[in-house]
């Protein structure tokens, strides 16, 4: 089976989806001619035209208002804000128009647009290339929240936002763009195209939105994470030999709080990690779920690790990034509670 | 310099506030018919001054005059007629029907009724409209029922959009007229969006973008102007200009520019003034704009001068900032009596036939209303169920929400 890059399974995504339906349509800041400041849309716009694949100003609620628009003519738009940090001048589209159109006009018209973003930490971008909004996007009413963590699983989710018939926010964690990555930044990492979950099969396949993953089975401790996490959980696992069980969540809404309370219900201890920032995150949400639904198969509390409620800085990256060593004490003092 | 060193800071005010006498010296009308009528392929260039004039067909005589008159027939004209009386009349009906505690809120279009039903007399089938809140003429000229929106109005259980949706935010994609969203300005690059989906299509249709003059500060409008004059789609980028943003005069969003229409000029798109409330200049500017879209020509910013004679809406009092009496002095006068004594003037309408018209359009409008308020009011008779709240969140419905049905015990 061929091997790609997260950047290459998403740009074959949008080529797959662009060949088999007319009605695909990609644009945003510098997505044409030069194929993207990540290149995820490389080679598009010489194969399918600029009609189909072009450059916009640099005003995303400009991008996804007219994507919106273009939606409800009967295109498919599958736009890119240039990083998940540019997104909120389109944040009232999103909400208020995106989010809610199909219900406010009782499906006389809808909204099936993707937004991909770049989204997460690692890259040593600072505080406008490293933000990871999720949270702002899974309050919304109307919207699906995805984030991949490897270039199977990106290219499959992809292709089934792109055919939702819903918006959906497609995060995508830059720091897993052009390789995988251990937990470790200061080490060198078995590039995608030597690891498994490189492998991205040629033509049209989905993974279905809203299916959690189990990335290792484990029988002491459950730990939910998403995007980049889901390795740093893998390295904190190894390292510490605690046997965890790790849920890739894949979809953040809706979200697949079966698979989460099964394995909850049989380890009785649970650990959430994320990159944004610690207070009102997702992981506030995914606590309050666990103890609804587990509380009593629960061993000990429910312990959350983020990112520190501060902007992201430059130069701490790695201190406020949380990695293998805070997510492994999590896990010793889960175990010991 | 006079005052160097200290700095001022400007906030505009209108003319006159309540208890003065209303003042609309400033306001500069040319005469009807004197502004020309450039072919639909002009160089915007040629055309600057058009954004800082107003393009008027009737004169105070009722006389049709100048190069923009003559596009309609007399029975275009009856019917135009008919269709702004309607409309006043439903606004009338549905104020007081919200004044009895029918229904939450209202909004109504007194004075402005000529831009939205002449403008949509300009559209072809399947042409799409993103309208705000006070373009329901686009409805009406279109024959949508009126007993549908007052089912839309009431809440109640015939309402198309289940009770979802604040009354008179109406949407038909039958009609071509958008889901009003009732945030503002957001629309104005839908429709943008929307007209370059068409010109990607290599489809006919084209759309038509609305907003008021308030809003037009809102950054929407900046992105609907960019991406409009870029990919020079095919979209009508209409400003309705009704002098006052709820209690704020237009004077608050313009600021130092001439006219809202000049806005456009910096896009390079030709911007036009139109006298808002003169049916036939609505209609002969509209019809300009609409070819120029269909023929590869791109946008075009018409800008509507009226004036909102009504409240904001249903939860607004003009008294508190602006003089009572101040629509009376508005010098563009009442878009249904010019088109009244304009009818009159041609010889097929008269005062009595009038008087008949407007018994027979409230006879119609109660008919409606009696038939609406059989399927309910906000408050009483028939309602969409509590289970409708919950649908059509998304295509399908996910588990979560299914769960917080069951919970809800629907």
């Amino acid at each position: 089976m061929p091997r790609r890059t997260m950047i290459e399974a998403i740009r074959d995504a949008m080529d797959v989806s662009m060949g088999r339906d007319e009605r695909v349509i990609v644009f945003g800041e510098d997505v044409g001619f030069f194929g993207g400041v990540f290149r995820c849309t490389q080679g598009l716009q010489a194969k399918y035209g600029k009609s189909r694949c072009f450059d916009t100003p640099i005003s995303e609620a400009g991008i996804v208002g007219s994507a919106i628009g273009m939606a409800a003519y009967g295109l498919k738009p599958c736009v890119e804000v240039q990083f998940a940090d540019y997104v909120y001048p389109a944040y009232d589209q999103i909400v208020s128009e995106a989010a809610r159109l199909r219900y406010r006009s009782n499906g006389d018209f809808t909204c099936p647009i993707v937004v991909r973003m770049p989204t997460g930490g690692g890259i040593f971008g600072g505080q406008t290339h490293s933000q990871s909004p999720e949270a702002l996007f899974t309050h919304v009413s109307g919207l699906k929240v995805v984030v991949p963590s490897n270039p199977h699983d990106a290219k499959g989710l992809l292709i089934a936002a792109i055919e939702d018939p819903d918006p959906v926010i497609f995060l995508e964690p830059k720091r897993l763009y052009n390789g995988p990555f251990d937990g470790h930044h200061e080490r060198p990492v078995t590039p995608w195209s030597k690891h498994e979950l490189g492998e991205v099969a040629d033509g049209h396949y989905t993974v279905p939105l809203g299916k959690a993953v189990i990335r290792r089975p484990g029988a002491a401790v459950t730990v939910l994470a998403y995007g980049t996490m889901v390795y740093v959980a893998q390295a904190a696992a190894e390292e510490t030999g605690i046997d965890a069980e790790i849920i890739d969540l894949r979809t953040l809404l809706p979200l697949d709080l079966e698979t989460i309370v099964d394995s909850v219900n049989r380890t009785g201890r649970c650990v959430i990690v994320h990159e944004a920032t610690l207070t009102s995150g997702f992981g506030a949400e995914l606590s309050a779920l666990v103890q609804e639904n587990c509380f009593y198969h629960l061993e000990a509390p429910v312990v959350r690790v983020a990112g520190w409620d501060t902007p992201y800085p430059h130069a701490q990256e790695w201190d406020y990034f949380p990695g293998p060593a805070r997510l492994g004490r999590a896990l010793v003092e889960t175990m010991e509670a | 310099m006079a005052d160097a060193g200290m700095l001022r800071f400007h906030v505009p005010e209108p003319e006159v506030r309540p208890g003065g006498t209303p003042d609309f010296s400033d306001v500069t009308i040319p005469k009807a018919g004197s502004v020309p009528h450039p072919e639909i392929d002009v160089d915007p260039r040629d055309i600057r001054d058009l954004a800082f004039s107003i393009i008027r067909v009737l004169n105070r005589a009722g006389e049709a005059v100048g190069p923009w008159a003559g596009l309609l027939s007399d029975d275009e004209l009856l019917e135009g007629l008919r269709h702004m009386m309607t409309l006043r009349s439903f606004d009338a009906r549905m104020q007081m029907a919200q004044r009895q505690g029918k229904t939450s809120f209202y909004m109504q279009h007194l004075g402005e009724e000529a831009v939205s039903c002449a403008f949509r007399k300009a559209l072809a089938p399947g042409d799409m409209n993103f309208p705000t809140y006070r373009q329901a003429g686009l409805l009406i000229a279109d024959g949508y029922p009126m007993v549908t929106m007052m089912n839309q109005i009431y809440s109640n259980e015939a309402d198309p959009l289940k009770g979802r949706q604040l009354p008179i935010m109406y949407s038909s994609k039958e009609h071509g007229f958008f889901s009003i969203s009732g945030n503002l300005a957001t629309q104005y690059i839908q429709a943008v969006g929307w007209a370059m989906a068409s010109a990607i299509s290599n489809d006919s249709k084209i759309a038509a973008a609305w907003i008021g003059d308030g809003s037009t500060a809102e950054s929407d409008f900046h992105s609907a102007l960019v991406f409009a004059s870029t990919y020079k789609a095919p979209v009508v980028l209409n400003v309705v200009n009704n002098q006052w943003a709820i209690s704020t005069f237009q004077g608050i969003a313009r600021g130092g520019s001439g006219t809202f229409a000049a806005r456009g000029l910096g896009f390079g798109i030709p911007s036009l003034r139109v006298d808002g409330n003169d049916y036939l200049a609505v209609h002969a500017v509209a019809k300009w704009a609409a070819e120029r879209a269909r023929k590869n020509l791109g946008p075009t910013l018409v800008e509507y001068v009226t004036y909102r004679v009504g409240a904001h809406s249903s939860s607004d009092d003009p008294s508190a900032y602006r003089p009572k009496a101040e629509s009376d002095a508005w010098p563009l006068g009442d878009p249904i009596v010019r088109l009244k004594n304009h009818l009159i003037q041609r010889g097929v309408w008269s005062d009595e036939r009038h008087t008949q018209a407007e018994a027979e359009i409230l006879e119609t409008v109660i008919a409606a209303q009696r038939e609406a308020e059989r399927h309910g009011t906000l408050h009483a008779g028939g309602k969409p169920s509590t289970r409708d709240m919950f649908e059509g969140v998304y295509g399908e419905m996910p588990p979560h929400l299914r769960r917080q049905r069951q919970q809800a015990g629907v």
